[in-house]
């Protein structure tokens, strides 16, 4: 089942074409990961499939539902408000830099959502929630602040987060980058681990290594295009592109 | 005249000094932010005017490149004319660009010159409160933006994400933390406040200023309004002394 599928996405900010008939699908269960060059547009297309912007042209269907459809000349068209407020509930987005509630503890900042937006229940969110932070390794950070943890224990925190809100669907914009390298690897295990249960992710990364090793489907995207998509193996090890190829290059070395 | 006299008059004119002081803070905090919203209001009616590739590069944060023709210009000008947020612009500058002692006459005198209308007693004070409070709100206005704009954008984004409403995210997620990164501005404003109710004098409102100048006049002593600057200065002490108390149980985050 395809909980995602985007065709032919564009975006342009102005004359600049950032995205140009981009068009993926993520199959349930499956790990896509996402390389290229800073500007390629790899970000930004994660911020179009979680709604963070709006693509100019092109369809964004969340589980065979569409967020927006193209209408005849190609252009993106939306579903309402409230309709995009259902669809959000099929994804979690995990951030570069945490973005966590910095004036709520670790708890709150992972039971305020389901709560509030879900409308369910304090006892089964909190058991939950805990659950979560057991499972994270920061079941002693309940009541911490954001403030008080490392950058990797709060990059842990913002997945749990994401993670109560049971999404389908888990997008991680370069969720290592804001970190030291010694603390990547904690954050790269967590990603693992939900790899291994099944998590569906799409992950957008600098980490060649990490991206080799747990995804089933790698893209790698330069200017706003889709230049080499396939296994692991074959993008990482065995590039066709000579774009890919210069690419991988420093990373081979 | 002694000095215990001197004392329960201005301690009788406090009262009053106090009674302004509070009901302006109250109709001018929230005051304040619903300025601050007219003050980053960015409806524009006449964004129709804009073409598409226009619309996108704004979107997108860039300035629209020169074309040299005035038409150009003169449309762009208008499709990005924000009226909601020009009102507030132009109000908040008179506000804050004229004194606060001539505003309070026209609020209370303007109605009587301008439209005959008979003025009560009642009205004095009332026109006390609606000059205090819109000059102050003023002021609030603009530190409310300055601390609303200092929240960083991804705070919204993760809102956004989670499916927090515009509402949810603003009362949850903005606001509290709007309010710690503005306190230290908002005390300034306060004891400024405190000092200011002395301008009252002119509408001839029985506050503890008033009442030390009529002594000092009448009696040809200057004793009250020494008396009147140590109500002040204490008044302004307790006031810093609860904002820091506030500072510090807000400090639980950073």
């Amino acid at each position: 089942m395809k909980v995602l599928e985007i065709n032919h996405c564009n975006k342009k900010f102005g004359d600049n074409e950032v995205l140009k008939d981009i068009s993926l699908s993520v199959e349930e269960g499956q790990v896509v990961s996402i390389i290229g060059p800073s500007g390629s547009g790899k970000s930004t297309l994660l911020r179009c499939a979680t709604l963070l912007e709006t693509m100019d042209g092109g369809d964004l269907i969340y589980l065979g539902k569409y967020a927006a459809k193209a209408d005849k000349a190609g252009k993106a068209q939306y579903v309402s408000n409230g309709e995009l407020r259902q669809i959000r509930k099929n994804f979690g987005l995990v951030f570069q830099n945490f973005n966590l509630f910095p004036h709520y503890t670790v708890l709150k900042n992972i039971m305020e959502p389901p709560m509030l937006i879900g409308g369910r229940a304090e006892k089964e969110v909190r058991q939950e929630a805990m659950a979560l932070l057991a499972k994270m390794g920061l079941e002693d950070k309940a009541d911490a602040y954001p403030f008080q943890l490392s950058g990797g224990q709060q990059q842990r925190v913002s997945i749990a987060r994401a993670l109560a809100m049971k999404p389908r669907i888990l997008f991680f914009d370069e969720p290592t980058s804001a970190l030291d390298p010694e603390l990547t690897g904690e954050i790269l295990k967590v990603i693992q681990d939900l790899a291994a249960e099944h998590m569906t992710m799409v992950v957008v990364t600098h980490e060649m290594a990490f991206a080799r090793d747990v995804s089933d489907h790698i893209i790698f995207m330069d200017g706003g295009v889709i230049v080499e998509e396939g296994k692991p193996e074959d993008v990482i090890t065995h590039p066709a592109q000579e774009r890919t190829q210069a690419f991988l290059r420093r990373f081979h070395q | 005249m002694s000095f215990s006299n001197i004392l329960a008059q201005l301690g009788g004119g406090f009262l009053y000094t106090l009674l302004l002081f509070v009901l302006t803070l109250v109709f001018s905090m929230p005051l304040g932010l619903l300025v601050a919203f007219g003050r980053m209001n960015v409806w524009a009616p006449f964004s129709f005017l804009l073409t598409e590739s226009e619309k996108s590069l704004l979107r997108g944060g860039n300035a629209l490149p020169r074309t040299g023709k005035w038409q150009d210009n003169f449309r762009r000008g208008l499709a990005q004319f924000h009226p909601i947020q020009t009102v507030m612009k132009v109000l908040i500058s008179i506000l804050r660009g004229t004194p606060l002692m001539l505003q309070l006459l026209v609020v209370c005198y303007g109605p009587f010159y301008m439209w005959g209308a008979t003025l009560s007693t009642q009205w004095r004070f009332t026109a006390l409160l609606i000059g205090f409070a819109v000059n102050y709100a003023a002021y609030f206005a603009e530190i409310y933006r300055s601390g609303i704009e200092s929240i960083p954008v991804g705070q919204y984004e993760a809102a956004a994400v989670l499916g927090y409403s515009k509402s949810q995210t603003f009362f949850r997620i903005i606001l509290p933390q709007m309010v710690k990164r503005v306190l230290p501005p908002v005390t300034n404003e306060v004891i400024t406040l405190v000092k200011d109710t002395s301008l009252a004098f002119v509408l001839s409102y029985q506050e503890m200023f008033t009442v030390a100048k009529q002594i000092a006049a009448a009696k040809a002593d200057i004793t009250p309004l020494f008396v009147a600057g140590v109500f002040y200065f204490i008044f302004n002490a307790v006031v810093a002394y609860t904002m820091e108390r506030i500072e510090k149980a807000l400090s639980y985050y950073r």
